[in-house]
């Protein structure tokens, strides 16, 4: 151990502060050089081309899919518009419909009203009619009743029938009064 | 007890490949930690980038949040061109952060505790700048000496003052990250050697828990410097490349 290092302290001594030990620039500065050259080569030919590459893609990658992403939810968009604007008319369409039954309809049952209507006023006159007839008939036949029975109550007061002539003038005389 | 500095030799495990300048180049525990640094960082890419799929896995995941965390660290201080430096960033990032952190290991070495190596970084980013800024704007870069809005007398003094900080950048880039690494390193090594020493003491050996528990905050404070230093240099990376895509401020 002892040794050792006085011959640590021996070559430390020889050369002085190993730093500065101008023998051994030359062969630092060769492997330094190699080495370095070397770790240059391969980084800029090989392994940096490498990553960048994959990190390129990458971001292309990501990029063309948010692209197609965006594609889709603006066609998702679009049909969402057509199918509003599909429901939209579809309602004008239903409502036009159920308007135009309505007045259709409507129209049906005021034309039929109208024609029953008709129809029961000229049965009304229809009935008026055979009343006024039946009446006026009836009132031709209060003369002649009034005439039969006139004489017959002259028949039983007098004892004889007046004549027919007579009845009828007197009747006529007190209907006419 | 070894020296605090023992830690920081460089030992060479094999007998010179060449000489360059009349240094010799060897196999190095700082090459063999680098080596180890650059295998560390690229094992992990490989991992993350393995599967690629479209939703991420754990080591994908984490690849990425290392992309995504350099990315804007500098798209937020060079602007948005600044991206051309990306790799330049990512590898600077990467290499200090786990040269730093392989670095707190035991018996490891720390890379970046040298400062040769601190000033090579730094060299290369400042040398980029200024080649990138003058390839880029031509005589135009020269506009990052002169901020604008400054009253014409006042100029020669601000100028000067400008390119004074321009040329410290390197040295404070450097030295910020090697005297971070060093510091910490030594202080660790020093408590850790308390405890030691301490146990060694006979009735002293009480008073060992006290360094020990000081040596485990100092781990996780050096843990924080780790990463933090990695940041701070690519964040800085990032300012000055600014000024070589944007001069004049």
């Amino acid at each position: 151990m002892a040794e050792a290092v006085k011959t640590g302290a021996e070559v430390a001594h020889e050369v002085g502060f190993p730093p500065f030990n101008a023998e051994t620039f030359a062969s630092q500065l060769f492997w330094l050089a190699l080495t370095f050259a070397f770790l240059y080569w391969f980084v800029s030919k090989i392994a940096l081309p490498r990553i960048g590459s994959v990190i390129d893609e990458r971001r292309q990658r990501i990029d063309t899919n948010l692209a197609e992403a965006a594609g889709l939810k603006a066609k998702a968009e679009e049909a969402l518009a057509a199918y509003e604007t599909g429901l939209a008319s579809a309602k004008v369409n239903a409502r036009a419909i159920a308007e135009e039954t309505r007045a259709r309809l409507a129209g049906e049952s005021e034309a039929r009203r109208k024609v029953l209507e008709q129809e029961l006023s000229s049965r009304i006159a229809d009935a008026e009619k055979a009343i006024a007839d039946t009446k006026t008939q009836a009132l031709g036949h209060v003369g002649e009743i009034a005439s039969d029975a006139a004489s017959a109550i002259v028949e039983r007061l007098l004892g004889s029938a007046p004549t027919a002539v007579d009845v009828d003038k007197a009747v006529k005389s007190a209907l006419d009064r | 007890m070894a020296s605090p500095t023992e830690q920081f030799e460089i030992r060479h495990f094999s007998d010179p490949f060449f000489y360059i300048g009349g240094s010799p180049i060897t196999f190095t525990n700082s090459a063999m930690f680098m080596v180890l640094t650059v295998a560390v960082i690229a094992g992990f890419l490989l991992l993350a980038t393995s599967s690629r799929s479209i939703v991420p896995g754990r080591w994908q995941n984490a690849g990425e949040l290392l992309y995504e965390f350099v990315a804007d660290t500098l798209r937020q201080s060079a602007g948005k061109d600044g991206l051309v430096f990306f790799p330049l960033v990512f590898s600077l990032f990467t290499f200090i952060l786990v040269a730093n952190l392989l670095g707190l290991l035991p018996y490891s070495f720390t890379v970046t505790s040298h400062i040769i190596v601190t000033a090579a970084l730094s060299l290369l980013v400042i040398l980029t700048v200024i080649g990138y800024g003058v390839a880029k704007n031509g005589v135009k870069f020269l506009n990052v000496f002169v901020p604008s809005g400054v009253p014409g007398w006042l100029l020669p003094l601000i100028v000067a003052i400008e390119v004074v900080s321009f040329f410290s950048r390197p040295v404070s880039l450097s030295v910020r990250l090697f005297a971070n690494l060093l510091a910490g390193h030594i202080a660790l090594k020093i408590f850790a050697g308390f405890v030691a020493a301490l146990l060694a003491g006979g009735v002293a050996a009480v008073l060992s828990p006290l360094p020990l528990v000081f040596t485990v905050a100092i781990v996780a404070l050096e843990v924080l410097v780790a990463v933090l230093q990695a940041y701070v240099f690519a964040v800085l990376t990032s300012l000055y490349l600014h000024d070589a895509l944007h001069p004049g401020h």
